[in-house]
């Protein structure tokens, strides 16, 4: 009797418990969700009294003059700046990447894998801004020198294409150094998705493709990447997420200069850098200011839609 | 595809014996081209970081003294060897400020949510929304939420502070500690939430006095990676904390950082304050990549 009249007192301490608990945890959960409504309410209200003030205008206009009185912002730079270097950055890092995960599955000797595997993940873990100084202080002098100089003068007479190596500026700093800083940076997330997708094919399907007489390119090409090809294209929309979004590695080697890039060797800006280079010292609540945020917001929902397209595609996968 | 054609080929003609070696030298030698390909590849990746790593010993090791680590921010010396050199203790203090409150707020949130998406909404829909919208923000550029933090904080608190750098970083740290911790506790086996619940132990504490202890060093993990990624980020300090020039414990101010003091100076033109910043550079990926190789060492324990 005395047991009983002890168990359902802590019984309903611990489902008491249990409630709170639970609620806790759920509540955190909604929180994660609050907040990334929070992020795009408050980058949209930020970005309101330039979106009043311009109008569709914001997204097509070249045109960003911050000085007082004739001021006008335009975020087409901005916004072709940010996709061209990504876009180039994939084009650049993907056969590479590829080739990486294909060595690190198929032809690399087992004990090579893990050390070579762990050095392309550390490679992820260097913080942006030691690409940034890197890039800066050594591939932009390289670029300078030993690929805008004789590429310029060989190609740049070329008919049709040959603009695209034509350029006035010498300074180094440009969307080619900017686009290729991005893709040394994505390499490593983009080799590690693919190599994390290639290994999950069943062995026996290429043990089964060997045994007809197929090379271990045949078994790539016929067996492992029409098995794996929708996590390979989630891979790579999740190096354009990072790439669109990149700051400071961009901001250091891109040349921060407002016009459109028509060669390789120009030099432009991102979404990300001119918020950088130019929010600390804008007015607060200034036209300029507004303008920012609301190039934040157009950068929030390019890399939301790339983002979650590459969630979508990666699912099916991480859950078998 | 194309493996598949050429193996029906050569099963349908077995007597064309000079045609079928011609095509097994070409699969032959595509396959090596390809081989070669892979090789160069890796090689390439492996150059890229050890460029990055030279570069980075070559020119910040002989900027590493102790001075580096007892001064704060001098003016540049125009290249006069008596005058005073600068250091940057108050960017190591206020990274570590900022950075350990990023860590402090976030990660009981992280572990919450984790433990949400583990133990109670597995395959639940507002489950599946958290997962998802955990994950996009891992990836999310972290400038915004610098944007964020500053309509948030900085506006009403009338201008850059400490706090607001420390939340700006917690953001970042909650969807890292929220991925460890829901992979981790996913990997204990149910019998052992079974034998907690069937001794009549409530689930909370089932969670907590077991299941945490079972995913401790996964747990840890994650949060050491989720310091050494906030350790680096300098976008969103740049529009939270802004920097500071001398050494300061007040949250409520503008605080340094190392990644803001090191683009600040790399950015100065002047030699001398080039040089800090490459000191800067080299102790904060030293200090990264080997939090994440003591990261990974824990976790490769546990499996």
């Amino acid at each position: 009797m005395k047991s009983s009249a002890i168990a359902p007192a802590r019984r309903s301490s611990g489902s008491f418990g249990d409630i709170v608990f639970e609620w806790l945890c759920r509540g955190a959960g909604v929180f994660v969700l609050l907040l990334l409504g929070g992020i795009i309410v408050t980058l949209f209200i930020g970005g309101l009294p330039a979106f009043r003030q311009f109008g569709l205008d914001f997204l097509t206009s070249t045109r960003w003059d911050p000085v007082e009185g004739r001021e006008q912002f335009g975020g087409a730079v901005a916004i072709v700046g940010t996709v061209m270097s990504s876009i180039l950055a994939i084009i650049l890092a993907v056969p590479v990447a590829f080739g990486i995960a294909f060595f690190l599955t198929e032809l690399a000797p087992p004990w090579l894998r893990r050390p070579m595997g762990t050095a392309i993940e550390l490679l992820a873990a260097v913080p942006s801004i030691i690409f940034g100084m890197w890039g800066l202080f050594v591939l932009v002098p390289f670029i300078q020198r030993n690929i805008q100089l004789p590429f310029g003068d060989a190609l740049g007479t070329l008919p049709l294409v040959g603009f695209l190596f034509q350029s006035t500026n010498f300074a180094g700093t440009s969307i080619f150094a900017a686009s290729l800083v991005l893709a040394i940076m994505i390499l490593p997330f983009i080799a590690a998705t693919m190599r994390d997708v290639f290994e999950q094919v069943p062995p026996v399907y290429k043990e089964s493709a060997y045994g007809l007489g197929a090379t271990r390119w045949e078994v790539m090409g016929g067996v492992v990447i029409p098995y794996t090809r929708i996590s390979v294209v989630g891979g790579i929309m999740l190096g354009l997420g990072r790439a669109l979004g990149e700051t400071m590695a961009v901001t250091f080697v891109i040349g921060n200069a407002n016009r459109i890039a028509t060669s390789f060797f120009d030099p432009t800006t991102t979404i990300a850098s001119v918020i950088a280079m130019e929010f600390p010292e804008s007015l607060a609540g200034g036209l300029q200011q507004s303008s920012l945020f609301a190039l934040g917001f157009l950068l929030f929902l390019i890399s939301f839609i790339v983002l979650a397209s590459s969630r979508y595609l990666l699912r099916p996968r991480l859950k078998g | 595809m194309s493996a598949t054609t050429d193996l029906h080929a050569i099963a349908m003609r077995p007597r064309d014996e000079s045609a079928r070696r011609a095509r097994g030298r070409r699969r032959h030698l595509v396959d090596q081209a390809v081989r070669l390909f892979c090789l160069i590849a890796t090689a390439i990746g492996v150059f890229f970081l050890a460029s990055i790593l030279v570069t980075l010993i070559w020119r910040g090791a002989p900027a590493i003294d102790l001075t580096v680590f007892i001064t704060d921010f001098r003016p540049t010396t125009y290249g006069e060897p008596d005058a005073e050199k600068g250091g940057l203790l108050h960017a190591i203090l206020g990274s570590f400020v900022q950075a350990g409150m990023g860590v402090a707020v976030g990660t009981p949130i992280g572990i919450l949510v984790g433990t949400y998406l583990s133990e109670y909404a597995r395959q639940t829909a507002l489950g599946n929304a958290v997962r998802f919208v955990s994950d996009v923000l891992l990836s999310a550029p972290s400038i915004l939420v610098g944007l964020f933090i500053y309509q948030l904080v900085v506006l009403p608190m009338g201008g850059f502070s400490g706090i607001a750098g420390g939340l700006a970083l917690s953001i970042i740290v909650i969807p890292v500690v929220v991925r460890t911790t829901e992979d981790m506790l996913t990997l204990i086996p149910n019998t052992l939430r079974e034998a907690v619940v069937a001794l009549g132990a409530p689930k909370w504490k089932m969670i907590t006095l077991v299941a945490y202890r079972a995913a401790l060093s996964g747990m840890v993990t994650g949060i050491l990676l989720a310091f050494a990624r906030i350790a680096g980020e300098t976008a969103p300090l740049l529009l939270t904390s802004f920097g500071n020039n001398v050494v300061t414990w007040d949250m409520s101010k503008a605080m340094a950082s190392l990644p803001v003091t090191i683009y600040q100076q790399a950015n100065s033109g002047f030699p001398d304050l080039i040089q800090i910043a490459w000191a800067g550079a080299l102790m904060i990926t030293t200090g990264v990549l080997l939090v994440n190789i003591i990261a990974r060492t824990l976790l490769r324990k546990r499996i």
